[in-house]
């Protein structure tokens, strides 16, 4: 579904990415971790269009998608949430999600300044689809308070909501459990598994190692720009070269990466 | 009756500059809510009066007609610069709208044939009357406040608080914010056009950068929350000089004072201040 090929970035001087090869397999969740400044980010960044990638190609859904427009890449099914929380603040946890509903064509901007029926019920659909949404991620009960003053947890389960909110096949998700407790980690967790029954692509950035290794069927490792490893989590656990990679060389004893967060 | 009449005889300029300076802040309403800083307001205006004016002056079509017409070459310049100048955003995008309003009104000034240079145009017919003018500010105004509660409007909020985040719902943000600048110079053009055609008398000068504040601090102290933040703001920065006439020479002083008090007690404008105290009562209604 998504394929990265020979993916390169570089800022200035500095290679952020490293002719990157990367093939979404067909089912379950997908890890992307690796160390601070590995380039994870910018792998969305790239995907999303935000970023045109050197040199490289980006393949979604048969099709290419790098160099259009971030807009039209989500219209073609990607979303994503993001490592630095962006909800719209200052607007309501209910209009937050109906922004990203999307623009529908039949209901153009023309029909708007028209009080017609038709316009009124479109309304009240996307209303009902919108509280929907936020009942998944737990959030109805707030539909109406701003979404600036929602918790870090709370802000990061409503962009969950409004990405998926654009309809998207492949969810892009950017550090999901960073600032939440273990209760709301565990319910994420829940959810998460939920979406992926539901037949969503997930594509997901953590340093929660204990997140990541339970949910995720596949994983791949980056390192100052480089995949260095992709495999199951058992086997990433236990690769030599990412355990290097996170905790340095160690002479006396095999070090593990097990739990614990990086 | 009398009482009206002569009172009417007194004010009716300031009330028809109320009636436009709200649509002037209108205008400039619809790029702040965007979250754009543009200043090009006030050359939009002059470019919608000039062109009205002259339509009126030389040809013999209708004055709804010429107009029209005026508010239209705004929008159509508007959409011709929206291109390359939307792109930049902050102070950079109010230096180069402040640059184009420079340029047109130096474009004006030396277009002696056709707009009568620095001496400006005179005996424009005064064919606006005080229903025209309430006519534009109540369609206006109705539109606006049903775009506000709209997907357009609520977009365009988004817009202002995460430009990045709102692409990323599959919206084309560059669209929405032409859509809202050429808005914007449809309304200023309308407004001058209509402001030339009650003033008698047009100049460059009316059009330049004090003009540009003028109609900026309109949309800032009324508030880009709502439409109706704009309307305060028009009536605010028209009607306060004329409350404050007895003070004499003091009157701009405790003018610029007032403004500044109201900034920095409601830095988001009279109506955030309005609207706020209705949000933040209990939250039963929202659900």
């Amino acid at each position: 579904m998504l394929t990265l090929t020979s993916l390169s970035i570089s800022f200035g001087g500095l290679r952020v990415l490293d002719n990157l090869c990367l093939t979404l397999p067909a089912s379950g969740i997908f890890g992307l971790i690796g160390p601070n400044g590995a380039g994870k980010t910018t792998v969305f960044n790239l995907i999303t269009g935000l970023l045109t990638p050197s040199s490289g190609t980006i393949e979604f859904a048969g099709q290419r998608i790098d160099g259009i427009a971030p807009y039209q890449i989500t219209r073609q099914g990607v979303a994503r949430t993001f490592q630095n929380i962006r909800v719209f603040k200052e607007m309501t946890l209910l209009e937050n999600v109906l922004v990203a509903l999307g623009d529908h064509p039949r209901y153009s901007a023309l029909s708007v300044l028209l009080p017609l029926r038709r316009y009124r019920q479109a309304e009240l659909r996307e209303e009902s689809a919108a509280r929907e949404l936020l009942s998944r991620v737990a959030l109805a009960d707030k539909s109406g308070r701003l979404a600036g003053t929602l918790s870090y947890g709370e802000q990061r389960r409503l962009e969950i909501a409004r990405a998926l909110a654009t309809d998207p096949k492949l969810l892009l998700l950017d550090e999901p459990a960073a600032g939440m407790n273990s209760a709301e980690k565990q319910q994420l967790m829940k959810e998460i598994v939920k979406l992926d029954d539901g037949g969503l692509r997930i594509l997901m950035i953590e340093h929660d190692m204990g997140f990541i290794m339970g949910l995720c069927h596949q994983i791949a490792v980056l390192n100052f720009g480089r995949l260095i490893a992709q495999g199951t989590p058992e086997a990433i656990r236990t690769n030599p070269e990412v355990v290097e990679a996170y905790l340095g060389r160690d002479e006396d004893n095999g070090s593990r990466l097990d739990g614990a967060e990086s | 009756m009398e009482w009206l009449e002569s009172f009417w005889a007194t004010y009716s300029t300031l009330m028809l500059s109320v009636g436009t300076n709200i649509l002037l802040a209108l205008s400039i309403y619809l790029t702040l809510s965007c979250g754009l800083l543009t200043v090009a307001n006030a050359a939009f205006m002059g470019l919608g009066a000039y062109a009205a004016a002259l339509l009126s002056l030389n040809s013999g079509l209708p004055f709804y007609l010429n107009l029209l017409a005026g508010s239209s070459l705004s929008a159509l310049v508007a959409w011709l610069i929206g291109g390359p100048t939307l792109r930049l955003s902050g102070v950079y995008l109010a230096m180069a709208t402040l640059a184009f309003g420079e340029v047109m009104r130096i474009l004006i000034l030396n277009s002696e044939r056709v707009t009568g240079g620095a001496l400006g145009l005179n005996g424009i017919p005064q064919s606006a009357a005080w229903y025209d003018i309430a006519a534009a500010v109540g369609f206006t105004l109705a539109i606006l406040l049903r775009l506000a509660g709209s997907r357009i409007g609520r977009t365009m909020t988004a817009i202002s608080q995460d430009e990045i985040a709102t692409e990323l719902m599959g919206l084309n943000v560059r669209t929405y914010k032409l859509l809202a600048f050429v808005g914007g110079a449809a309304l200023a053009g309308l407004a001058g056009g209509l402001n030339a055609h009650f003033t008698f008398f047009i100049s460059p000068n009316e059009f330049g950068f004090e003009r540009g504040v003028e109609i900026l601090a309109m949309g800032v102290l009324g508030g880009t929350g709502s439409p109706w933040g704009a309307v305060i703001g028009g009536l605010l920065i028209t009607l306060l000089p004329e409350l404050l006439r007895g003070l004499g020479h003091y009157r701009p002083l405790i003018n610029g004072l007032v403004l500044i008090v109201i900034i920095l007690y409601s830095p988001k404008g009279l109506w955030h201040l309005l609207s706020y105290s209705r949000r933040s009562a209990p939250e039963a209604v929202s659900d």
